[in-house]
């Protein structure tokens, strides 16, 4: 029988299967960070059930954490008491951590960055970008905390068999488009709920050309079109970029897992519920405009029309464009923006920050931008700073800072003030998500980093050499 | 997680699409530690921002079903919001449709989703702008009924209303099948490759 690349990781994680009720499903790694786990950690401990297994489990520290310089004190007390509860947790469980100076990061850059994503795993994490793992050909999603608990308990979910959908990415991109443009066609395309209840699997001639950090940002976004998680078949570049990574395997240990990876594919003629196709060949730059990631436009398009509209649509337009303060009809390209942001789980990569700094060099951040530069890990950041990236930013005039989540979710003192815009590398529009009143424009790496420059939305186009 | 009683209440509505759980709490007050305390803060954004929130209007306060659109829930995976909905007193929520997380969330809490044809949803949504909508929830039999009798059933997972009915939860269901569990694993041990603890420097 033809499978999917879904279904043979699917099959090889069933523990039990019963009519009527839900499959046990294993779980190969979960990543546990401090917003979501305290109350999981809770629930084992008054009921008295030892940890399933210390050695699937990695934490770190990357949601409510400060990325200024001196990060060790944290203002907020809550966020404080959050922080130090899943020290002493990982404490008393003996979890591995990663903590400040030992390999920190946002979850989902430092698992595959330490080489624990591999493909045919599934990985879970108490965040729903936990899809970005995907990339690899591991079955990755996000679950609450309830099921954080349950993973630490006993290694396993109760899973409902999702539906399949493919996408194809046909073509390829034009100067100043990336992968962030194409996931953001996509969401635009489907809606943000246009994935519910599915699995995507991601192929076509533009993923198999995709580096992994690439994949990774496709991957990432998979949950703004409302998919249980994405998916990516393992190639070469997979294995290129896996090998000689920490928590690779080794010596004889490489190829007998190549092969294994190697049998990670689609079989022909297998069967989707769904499929999709998305052209590349003339795909502009994407930049958000509403509320929610769906509502893109191409650089040089312009905000719907009220009389477009049906009036239901109307009132959800209005909403949207009186938050974001724009005016129906209009270009989005030469918006003024107050702040930009270069990080997140989604595009806070080395290769993120190589391509800002390239169009940064020799510029300057307008003056009445404030660019936040916010390496996914230390890791990323330790490497720009070899690369001499650090340099550029900050000569550039832009504030080069210490890893976390920052200002994609707001959680910490990194804030977007009220009525101000952000155009953004981070994953979600939402009212309020970069701090109440904040205004984000969601984009790729170049884009932000060509906008911050001239201090308004623009085609980044100009500034590639 | 309480067991569920079939319940009255006046039903609040909030008709639009696409709700992300950003709205439902805001990341700011994700800091607790606690699964306490959440309600204060549901919706609090849109309660400051907007002072006809239906949650700031007097007459709702005290209702414990949330009428809603399409895709409520969507974004992060936050269960923070599930337990700000349910401190705040809801108990059942009646849409078009949720997205996955929050509808898993959901049922690990005892929050009950209906999900109901577009068609009833907005008729429910233009009665509920000039009248009360009483409703009652009846999860045993799998339909909720207006004060006037009428009726309507909806679909529900046959396992999650269990657990939710008797208040079972997914690690005691789990442990029960502890030797499958063992069993596997052992089977499987030859695919992995690393253990976090033993990094291969």
């Amino acid at each position: 029988m033809s499978l999917t690349l879904f279904e043979k990781i699917w099959n090889e994680h069933i523990v039990r299967e019963e009519k009527g009720y839900p499959t046990i499903f294993a779980i190969d790694f979960m990543l546990l960070h401090e917003v979501t786990s305290a109350q999981a950690f809770d629930t084992i401990r008054e009921r008295g059930i030892p940890l399933f297994d210390k050695d699937r489990l990695l934490a770190t520290l990357d949601h409510s954490i400060p990325t200024r310089k001196n990060r060790l004190k944290i203002f907020n007390e809550s966020a404080r008491i959050q922080v130090d509860t899943l020290r002493k947790n990982v404490k008393e469980f003996n979890i591995p951590f990663y903590d400040y100076g030992k390999g920190q990061g946002i979850v989902h850059v430092i698992g595959p960055e330490y080489g624990l994503t591999q493909p045919g795993m599934t990985i879970v994490c108490g965040d729903s970008h936990t899809s970005t793992h995907g990339a690899f050909g591991a079955l990755s999603f996000g679950i609450g905390t309830s099921e954080v608990a349950t993973v630490l308990a006993t290694g396993c979910l109760l899973q409902k068999k999702p539906k399949t959908m493919r996408v194809e990415f046909r073509g390829s991109f034009n100067p100043g488009v990336y992968a962030k443009d194409a996931i953001l066609k996509l969401i635009q395309t489907i809606g943000i709920g246009g994935a519910n209840g599915h699995v995507i699997e991601y192929t076509g001639e533009a993923i198999r050309n995709m580096r992994m950090d690439e994949r990774m940002t496709i991957c990432n976004m998979s949950i703004e079109c409302g998919a249980r998680a994405g998916l990516i078949a393992p190639d070469e570049i997979t294995f290129e970029y896996l090998k000689e990574k920490r928590f690779s395997p080794k010596n004889d240990k490489w190829q007998e897992a190549c092969n294994y990876w190697n049998s990670l594919k689609s079989d022909t003629g297998c069967k989707y519920d769904t499929e999709v196709t998305i052209n590349l060949n003339n795909l502009k730059p994407i930049v958000t405009w509403g509320t929610n990631p769906e509502e893109g436009l191409e650089i040089d398009q312009t905000i719907p029309k009220l009389s477009d509209l049906s009036q239901e649509k109307k009132t959800s337009l209005e909403k949207s464009l009186s938050y974001m303060g724009l005016t129906a009809g209009k270009k989005i390209e030469g918006t003024k923006i107050q702040w930009a942001f270069l990080g997140s789980c989604t595009n806070g990569r080395i290769e993120d920050l190589r391509i800002a700094a390239e169009i940064l060099k020799g510029n300057k951040v307008h003056k009445n931008v404030t660019f936040y530069v916010v390496p996914g890990s230390e890791t990323v950041r330790e490497q720009a700073i070899k690369e001499g990236l650090d340099k550029i930013f900050k000569t550039a005039g832009a504030d080069f800072r210490m890893p976390g989540c920052s200002m994609c979710l707001g959680m910490n003192d990194d804030k977007v003030p009220a009525k101000e815009r952000c155009i953004s590398s981070s994953n979600r529009n939402f009212i309020g998500r970069q701090g109440p009143g904040s205004r984000t424009h969601l984009a790729s790496p170049a884009t932000v980093a060509a906008s911050a420059i001239e201090g308004k939305i623009i085609n980044c186009e100009k500034y590639l050499s | 997680m309480k067991s569920f009683k079939k319940f009255t209440s006046s039903v609040v509505s909030l008709p639009r699409t696409n709700v992300d759980t950003d709205m439902i709490i805001p990341a700011q007050y994700l800091t607790s530690v606690s699964r306490s305390g959440y309600g204060e803060n549901l919706f609090r954004r849109l309660r400051d921002e907007e002072s006809d929130f239906p949650l700031n209007l007097e007459k709702n306060k005290k209702s414990k079903i949330l009428l809603v659109d399409d895709n409520f829930g969507c974004g992060s995976s936050r269960e923070h919001a599930v337990w700000a909905l349910m401190s705040w007193g809801f108990k059942a929520i009646i849409g078009k449709g949720f997205a996955d997380i929050f509808k898993s969330n959901s049922g690990k809490n005892g929050l009950v989703l209906i999900e109901l044809p577009a068609e009833t949803i907005d008729s429910f949504f233009s009665r509920a702008k000039s009248e009360v909508l009483n409703i009652t929830v009846d999860l045993f039999n799998q339909k909720i009924t207006e004060e006037n009798q009428t009726s309507y059933s909806f679909s529900f997972d046959p396992f999650q209303k269990q657990c939710i009915l008797e208040g079972l939860d997914d690690i005691a269901y789990l442990l029960k099948y502890k030797k499958d569990i063992t069993t596997y694993r052992n089977s499987k041990e030859v695919k992995r490759y690393y253990k976090t603890s033993k990094a291969n420097f």
